[in-house]
């Protein structure tokens, strides 16, 4: 591919001259202007790595501060717990807080999560992402009530344990986001990320409504669009397997199977027809 | 929008009430007014559990966030949340209380403390009907761990375990949970829309407020008959701290702008651990399980400054002990410049079950093996006691006698009940969350009928609020935002440091007053309207800036040592003359032209009712 037709320098204004024993790297960003809707392109930064904090977020920041204040990108915690800096860097997803910046002639590339509607440079549309998190019903679901001076659900260790692996997920995106399936069928695929969290209230023993969520991902399009390509485990930031939890959970929907799960899960779609998605934009 | 709209597969709902929006032209922007029973800005701990409580009573809600709800800060918090549950030992929520109230040096109003006490257990096993994934014991019981300054029998029983966590990831467990909640509860929630300024009445009531949203540039007026301010704390004031970029004081600032005053803004907490020097948090868990700070001779130091609860002490206690170490020259690494905390010591199958979070992290960001060798650590700001003042139900204090602002509540680290006082207790700050974010809630449902009549907002509101950010869009000055914000935070860790001098104060004072005055001089290069955050990081600066200088002139102000504030020339506790809130304005709204003003109210020292008895004042020795 041409890509140096989309790789730009900075104007002779922005660019900085180097010390002698400065260690130079360039990154190239990829840079979309939602005011113009010109075609977006990557765009070349040079800066000294002694003069920079160890992280591709750190290079980020120091672009953004000294280069070039319109460069554009998520980010808070910075120590790789709160998921805003997910993007593609050097082709793989990953979180810029947690990646080392490895020195290297050749640019390092950083383009924003693939398959994304992009709002801004780095910034994607996750609006799909999040409804569909929200319609596995992250929330513990009972069938009974607790009386007044019960105190907490019991759940023995080894049933908690079977939760680790899973809540840790900060939905990041970059599994999604990774996924073939996922990007040729983003609105019908759940995905592994929220499939994984549908599991994960499936293995929480507390809950009541496991043979529910079961049906509600048996879908041929839903949860069987995953065919074990596992670039999801492949890139999650904080080390989780969600190829392994998709196999538990068609392990147990086959399990589990009844006749009866398709007049249950009309049942559910008529009563959740027309909730809002939480999701507001005006 | 409305294509995104469509997109989202939202329809409007019967479950939600319908919604009506009109726009205006003001100052020459296009703005779209929103009506609802109640507001909430952040959607952090408290901002969740507030937003799904209003839900939860039938109230039209809103809840505005600048980031996506479990981008917010609760997220990164790691040891745990306290509640007398007695899981671990016998425990009662009144030993809590105690010990909350020395922690807060006395500085703590003790009916607030006495609620959120007294309501922990019943929080905790609130979120957990949600679905929080705690640790267990055994028994299959909440898992309790030992935390800092936490005692039974009123100081005199030993350690309390009572810090009830999911391995070492319990913010982000209660994050997660309370996302799920609000979700259950079909909340609604405008993401990454930044909150400029309150709204607010000629007779001085709050209407609403006013935000930007990022996504396409438009302005939004909110009109509430509740608004609860949640945006946390401004540690991004500092060079160094544990806090997310985003955590830049924003609902605190516009209170300020609205002429409220902040209260006891000097009081910052160093965390003892923060990873030296990325100044990522370890958390005061890892010394709950056993961890042990250690000098350069190798020395658990601690048992020299706490004899009793040694590692577990106050957290300004640990703070002030670490940099003193330092200071004789104890500290460890080529420069001398650290501490170590050692987990090498506990067996590995522990660090891995409870604290597998930190030892990630200290692998990423410290390059070390936690099994195997210390960690290198360091005092690091780590939170704001102080903030808008309330009273202990989340409403808002206009003055010294306590006046309540109609129609403004605060909860979280925004708000100062004041349950931390001069310090805060780890782990009482997810407490805080919970508990005054639900405080909020029916505080709220008491004043607010469901569906009521749409606020009446003024024709001109927040028309000083678009000039103002029309002004920054538009600003040509000489100074870069980084570089103001670099000079402030270098000057900030300079002379408010965990340990104060009247010499380094007075010159924070003037420098402080040369930021402010800089802040005219700003200039921004991104002009576009779509994701400025060139200029919202500008916007952000002011509100840094803005909390900042009260911060410093209230540490100048105060001659004691009292919690986190620590006084080098007035090294002892005054009760006599400082026993007292600090109170904060600015008296002009942009930080430009302003000048912060002093005045102090008295601490609440009685309990809300006869549960709890009185917790007079004492020595404060661990």
């Amino acid at each position: 591919m041409a890509l140096s037709a989309f790789r730009r320098s900075l104007p002779r204004s922005l660019s900085r001259g180097f010390a002698a024993a400065a260690k130079p790297q360039t990154f190239a960003i990829y840079r979309y202007d939602p005011d113009t809707q010109a075609k977006p392109f990557l765009q070349d930064y040079t800066i000294d790595l002694k003069e920079c904090g160890p992280m591709i977020l750190d290079a980020l920041i120091k672009i953004k501060d000294e280069v070039d204040a319109t460069l554009t990108f998520r980010r808070s915690c910075r120590e790789g717990i709160c998921g805003s800096c997910a993007m593609n860097i050097n082709g793989k997803n990953g979180l810029a807080c947690l990646l080392y910046i490895e020195e290297s002639s050749k640019p390092i590339e950083i383009q924003p999560l693939p398959h994304t509607y992009v709002v801004k440079d780095l910034v994607p549309d996750l609006t799909n992402f999040y409804n569909q998190y929200k319609s596995i019903e992250p929330w513990l679901k009972r069938k009974d009530t607790k009386a007044k001076d019960d105190k907490e659900y019991f759940q023995s260790r080894e049933d908690r344990a079977k939760l680790d692996g899973m809540y840790e997920c900060i939905l990041c995106a970059c599994c999604m986001t990774s996924c073939p399936s996922y990007w040729w069928n983003p609105e019908y695929y759940l995905g592994p990320a929220v499939l994984m969290q549908a599991y994960r209230w499936i293995a929480d023993s507390r809950d009541q409504f496991t043979e529910e969520r079961l049906a509600w991902v048996n879908d041929t399009m839903k949860l069987y669009r995953c065919h074990g390509i596992m670039n999801c485990t492949n890139c999650c930031p904080k080390g989780l397997d969600p190829a392994k939890a998709i196999v538990h959970l068609k392990e147990q929907v086959a399990d589990t199977y009844k006749d009866g799960w398709k007049s249950m899960m009309t049942g559910e779609i008529v009563k959740n027809k027309g909730r809002e998605s939480g999701m507001m934009y005006m | 929008m409305l294509s995104r709209l469509a997109r989202a597969g939202g329809t409007i709902s019967a479950r939600v009430p319908k919604r009506t929006v009109t726009t205006t032209q003001v100052g020459g922007y296009e703005v779209f007014d929103h009506s609802y029973d109640a507001v909430v800005i952040g959607a952090g701990g408290a901002g969740l559990r507030a937003a799904a409580g209003l839900v939860g009573h039938g109230l039209k809600t809103a809840c505005i966030s600048k980031v996506f709800p479990t981008r917010s800060h609760t997220v990164a918090a790691q040891g745990g949340i306290n509640g007398a549950l007695a899981n671990m030992t016998e425990d009662d929520w009144r030993w809590h209380a105690y010990d909350t109230v020395k922690g807060a040096d006395w500085l703590g109003d003790q009916d607030a403390i006495q609620h959120m006490c007294r309501l922990a257990p019943e929080v905790i096993l609130e979120l957990e009907s949600f679905g929080l994934p705690f640790s267990r014991t055994p028994e299959g019981k909440i898992y309790q761990r030992a935390f800092g300054g936490q005692s039974l029998k009123f100081g005199k029983g030993g350690q309390a375990y009572r810090c009830a966590a999911a391995a070492d990831r319990t913010g982000h467990a209660i994050l997660h949970t309370l996302y799920g909640m609000a979700l259950k509860f079909d909340c609604l929630f405008f993401v990454e829309y930044f909150a400029m300024d309150l709204i607010m009445s000629e007779d001085g009531r709050c209407l609403g407020c006013v935000a930007m949203c990022m996504e396409d540039g438009s302005i939004h007026r909110f009109g509430a008959h509740s608004t609860i301010v949640a945006t946390g704390g401004f540690g991004r004031a500092y060079q160094s701290c544990t806090s997310a970029h985003t955590c830049t004081g924003d609902g605190s600032a516009m209170a300020s702008r609205a002429g409220l005053p902040m209260q006891d803004l000097e009081f910052v907490q160093f965390h003892p651990t923060g990873i030296f020097p990325a100044g990522c948090l370890l958390t005061e868990g890892c010394r709950g399980e056993g961890g042990i700070l250690r000098n350069s001779e190798g020395e658990p130091f601690m048992a020299r400054y706490a004899p009793t609860a040694k590692d577990l002490a106050s957290r300004d206690v640990v703070s002030r002990a670490m940099t003193l170490e330092i200071r004789e020259g104890r500290g460890v690494g080529p420069n001398k410049d650290h501490i170590y905390l050692h987990l090498d010591h506990l067996p590995p199958e522990t660090l891995a079950e409870r604290l597998p979070g930190i030892s990630e992290t200290a692998k990423i960001f410290a390059g070390v093996d936690v099994t195997k060798e210390p960690a290198p650590v360091l005092p690091t700001v780590h939170y704001n006691m102080g903030g808008i003042p309330t009273d202990w139900k989340t409403q808002v204090l206009r003055n010294v006698e306590g006046e309540i602002v109609p129609g403004l509540l605060a909860a979280g680290e925004a708000g100062c009940a004041s349950v931390h006082g001069a310090n805060r207790l780890g782990a009482n700050s997810l407490l805080d969350l919970v508990v005054f974010g639900r405080q909020a809630a029916d505080t709220t449902a008491e004043l607010v009928k469901p569906n009521s009549p749409p606020v009446k907002l003024p024709p001109k509101a927040g028309e000083a609020s678009i000039a103002r950010m029309d002004k920054m869009r538009h600003a040509k000055g000489p100074i870069p935002t980084a570089e103001l914000r670099r000079e402030l935070q270098v000057n900030m860790q300079k002379y408010a440091p965990v340990y104060r001098n009247a010499d380094d104060l007075k010159k924070g004072k003037d420098v402080i007053v040369e930021v402010m005055k800089k802040y005219k001089d700003v200039g921004i290069t991104d002009r576009t309207m779509v994701w400025n955050t060139d200029l919202i990081e500008t916007l952000e600066l002011e509100n840094l800036i803005n909390q900042a200088a009260q911060e410093m002139y209230a540490a100048e102000a105060r001659k004691e040592s009292r919690g986190a504030h620590a006084h080098e020339n007035f090294p002892d506790r005054d009760d006599e003359k400082w026993m007292k809130h600090t109170l904060s304005w600015l008296d002009k709204p942009f930080v430009e032209d302003a000048k912060v003003v002093l005045k102090y109210r008295s601490v609440i020292d009685q309990p809300l009712d006869s549960e709890m008895h009185h917790v007079p004042p004492a020595k404060r020795v661990y």
